[in-house]
């Protein structure tokens, strides 16, 4: 698959739709977006205003789609789209960009500019200018299966590791059950605690589930770096695991985009709505404590508070169970200035923490997160994905900021009572 | 051509052109865009209370959480000129009659004393968000000549009116041609500058706030 100029300029035409249109026309250059954007914010460098780093998609559609910019294009006086800028502009649609999506909160004619850079990145992985980072990933998620090369037998070591630690079953390929459980690479290797976690969780819950031998792996670069074709091969193993174990639900990681690629963009890569249902590990967690499925005693009484990943609260939706959940296990939880709908990303999501020549770039754009953590000196943090936590454990230690990193699952699972089946069998009755 | 003539030619021909390419240029402009269309959302929807294309339209005419403190000027400034905008085109009673004559619809206006500090007040919020845009680095990066243009064309309709009310620096006929022709230059650009926005921003606002709203999340 050769990526050309060509090709790049044909995909950015066939993503252009009506809302991106209305977008581009609506757009009255106030910058407001810049103020939204932590890469903008920390750098007071202009060229991160949001809006801006969509300007060669602008012209593409101002040349293709409307009649003054046919015109002028006609007539020679449009300035063409060309690699050399494409190029230029890798930093900004990707290093600088981590699709969390707070430019389209605030946006005052009300433009979706992280709809816009998402479809901006097709054109830019079509054309060869994505960076070497995400590409690499999304190849080895592809060719090997997933992005840091995990394949099953380090899957199943972890599974027989998890088993002798919590000394409970971790299912594989068993059909008809109620979950399907996916995993991301990164939890894999760094925090198999969460496979133990979930076991807990199930048990007492007296649920039915199961990891899947083909489709283990959660993660989807193809989406991070903006190419359809390989997101659709990546998340359509998912689906025929799931639709061969015939299981009702899909559960997504302790990961923001995993999350986005299987619940939002899945059934349409795939074309075809999905025959079961997505959701994130804390919105089952959530619908678990709402039917009195989850228990937990005793609570964390050090200072903690919640980092909300951008995918899974603003662009996911899921915004007050990671709340609900905290409070059932923490005594002195406290909200960070702008949690929840309006919090700042990790500075490291949408494939950007992939990408090693923008990590300058990513540690000073840290620094909002860094304030939001000032203003309440939590003891740690607590987040629900992987990629977050990781990022945040880095930049933290380069701040040599001594706040240790937890995921809300595993954090849960902590409190569940020591004798699950008794219990489960008394809330199943 | 004396002043009589022009004053006779922007009342009449003029406007009828103007209007004529407003009207032409704002049909054309929206297809144009809403034309282009967009695949349906095949993912299952989550509903959220509040979370709709509908919500959206209005929601954003407020500043989003957190927004007033790091750009006050944009929104106080920005409300005000936009709301006496409003005013001064549909409250002022020559206007209304203008458009009795035209469309046969008419309602009760303010009176002009009001409308003279209403306009006064335009005025100088539009100079704040033009002092803004020069000072506010975002705003001055992403400036280009059509942002100056807009806002030229947008401030003579306002600034001209005010004056031949006024009966300041041209004789009134003079101000009052001026005026008028202000008003066409700015009603031939609009459909296709990002005065535009006066049009599209419901539809934009309407998409973000569905494409978000499908996911549950009130934008």
């Amino acid at each position: 698959m050769s990526a050309t100029l060509e090709k790049g300029l044909r995909v950015l035409k066939e993503v252009i739709d009506a809302p991106i249109a209305s977008y581009f026309n609506s757009c009255v250059h106030c910058g407001l977006c810049a103020e939204a954007c932590l890469f903008y914010t920390e750098t007071g460098d202009p060229r991160y205003t949001p809006i801006h780093k969509l300007e060669p998609l602008r012209r593409v559609y101002e040349q293709e789609y409307t009649l003054l910019g046919r015109l002028k294009k006609m007539l020679g006086l449009s300035k063409p789209v060309t690699d050399g800028e494409l190029d230029q502009w890798q930093e900004l649609v990707y290093n600088s960009c981590t699709l969390c999506g707070r430019c389209s909160a605030v946006c005052p004619v009300g433009n979706d500019i992280v709809y816009m850079v998402r479809k901006f990145r097709e054109g830019m992985s079509a054309s060869g200018h994505a960076p070497e980072g995400i590409r690499s990933a999304v190849n080895r998620t592809v060719t090997l299966g997933s992005p840091m090369g995990v394949k099953l037998p380090a899957v199943q070591a972890q599974m027989k590791h998890v088993e002798k630690d919590v000394g409970l079953p971790i299912p594989l390929d068993a059909e008809g059950a109620e979950y399907l459980v996916v995993l991301s690479s990164m939890e894999i290797i760094n925090f198999p605690e969460y496979l133990g976690a979930i076991a807990r969780i199930m048990q007492q819950a007296g649920k039915t589930w199961t990891l899947c031998s083909t489709a283990f792996e959660a993660t989807n670069a193809g989406i991070q770096i903006g190419n359809s074709d390989l997101a659709k091969v990546i998340v359509s193993r998912i689906v025929e695991g799931a639709e061969k174990l015939r299981v009702r639900t899909v559960i997504s990681p302790e990961c923001g985009h995993a999350y986005t690629a299987l619940r939002w963009e899945g059934a349409n890569l795939i074309g075809r709505p999905f025959t079961f249902e997505v959701k994130h590990i804390i919105e089952v967690l959530g619908e678990f404590q709402a039917q009195g499925l989850l228990k937990t005693e005793g609570f964390e009484s050090d200072r903690l508070t919640f980092h909300d990943p951008c995918q899974l609260v603003r662009r996911g939706g899921v915004i007050g169970q990671p709340r609900t959940l905290m409070n059932m296990v923490a005594k002195n939880f406290v909200e960070m200035p702008d949690a929840g709908y309006m919090n700042w990303c990790c500075s490291g999501g949408g494939g950007a923490s992939a990408i090693e020549e923008g990590e300058a770039l990513r540690l000073q754009a840290f620094r909002k997160k860094k304030s939001q953590f000032d203003a309440v000196s939590p003891d740690r943090v607590v987040t629900a994905c992987a990629n977050c936590r990781i990022v945040l454990e880095e930049s933290l230690e380069h701040y040599n900021m001594d706040i240790p990193v937890v995921g809300l699952t595993e954090m849960i699972a902590e409190h569940i009572p020591n004798k699950p089946q008794a219990a489960a069998r008394a809330e199943g009755a | 051509m004396n002043a009589l003539q022009f004053l006779t030619w922007v009342r009449g021909p003029g406007l009828n052109i103007a209007i004529g390419i407003f009207m032409l240029g704002v049909l054309w402009r929206l297809l144009e865009i809403y034309s282009l269309g967009r695949r349906k959302d095949l993912s299952a929807p989550r509903r959220t209370a509040g979370a709709s294309g509908l919500h959206t339209v209005f929601r954003r005419s407020l500043p989003a959480p957190g927004m007033l403190k790091y750009s006050p000027v944009s929104y106080t400034a920005g409300y005000l000129f936009h709301i006496g905008l409003v005013l001064i085109v549909f409250l002022f009673a020559p206007h209304i009659l203008l458009i009795q004559n035209a469309i046969g619809l008419s309602w009760p206006g303010l009176p002009s004393r009001f409308v003279d500090m209403i306009t006064v007040v335009t005025m100088a919020a539009m100079v704040a968000v033009l002092v803004d845009r020069i000072n506010k680095a975002p705003k001055r990066f992403l400036s280009t000549f059509e942002d100056w243009f807009a806002w030229t064309v947008t401030f003579l309709p306002v600034l001209t009116g005010w004056l031949a009310v006024q009966h300041l620096l041209l004789p009134y006929p003079t101000m009052l041609a001026l005026h008028i022709l202000s008003v066409e230059i700015l009603l031939i650009v609009l459909p296709f500058t990002k005065l535009f926005h006066a049009f599209t921003l419901f539809g934009s606002r309407w998409y973000n706030g569905q494409v978000n709203g499908h996911k549950g999340v009130p934008v």
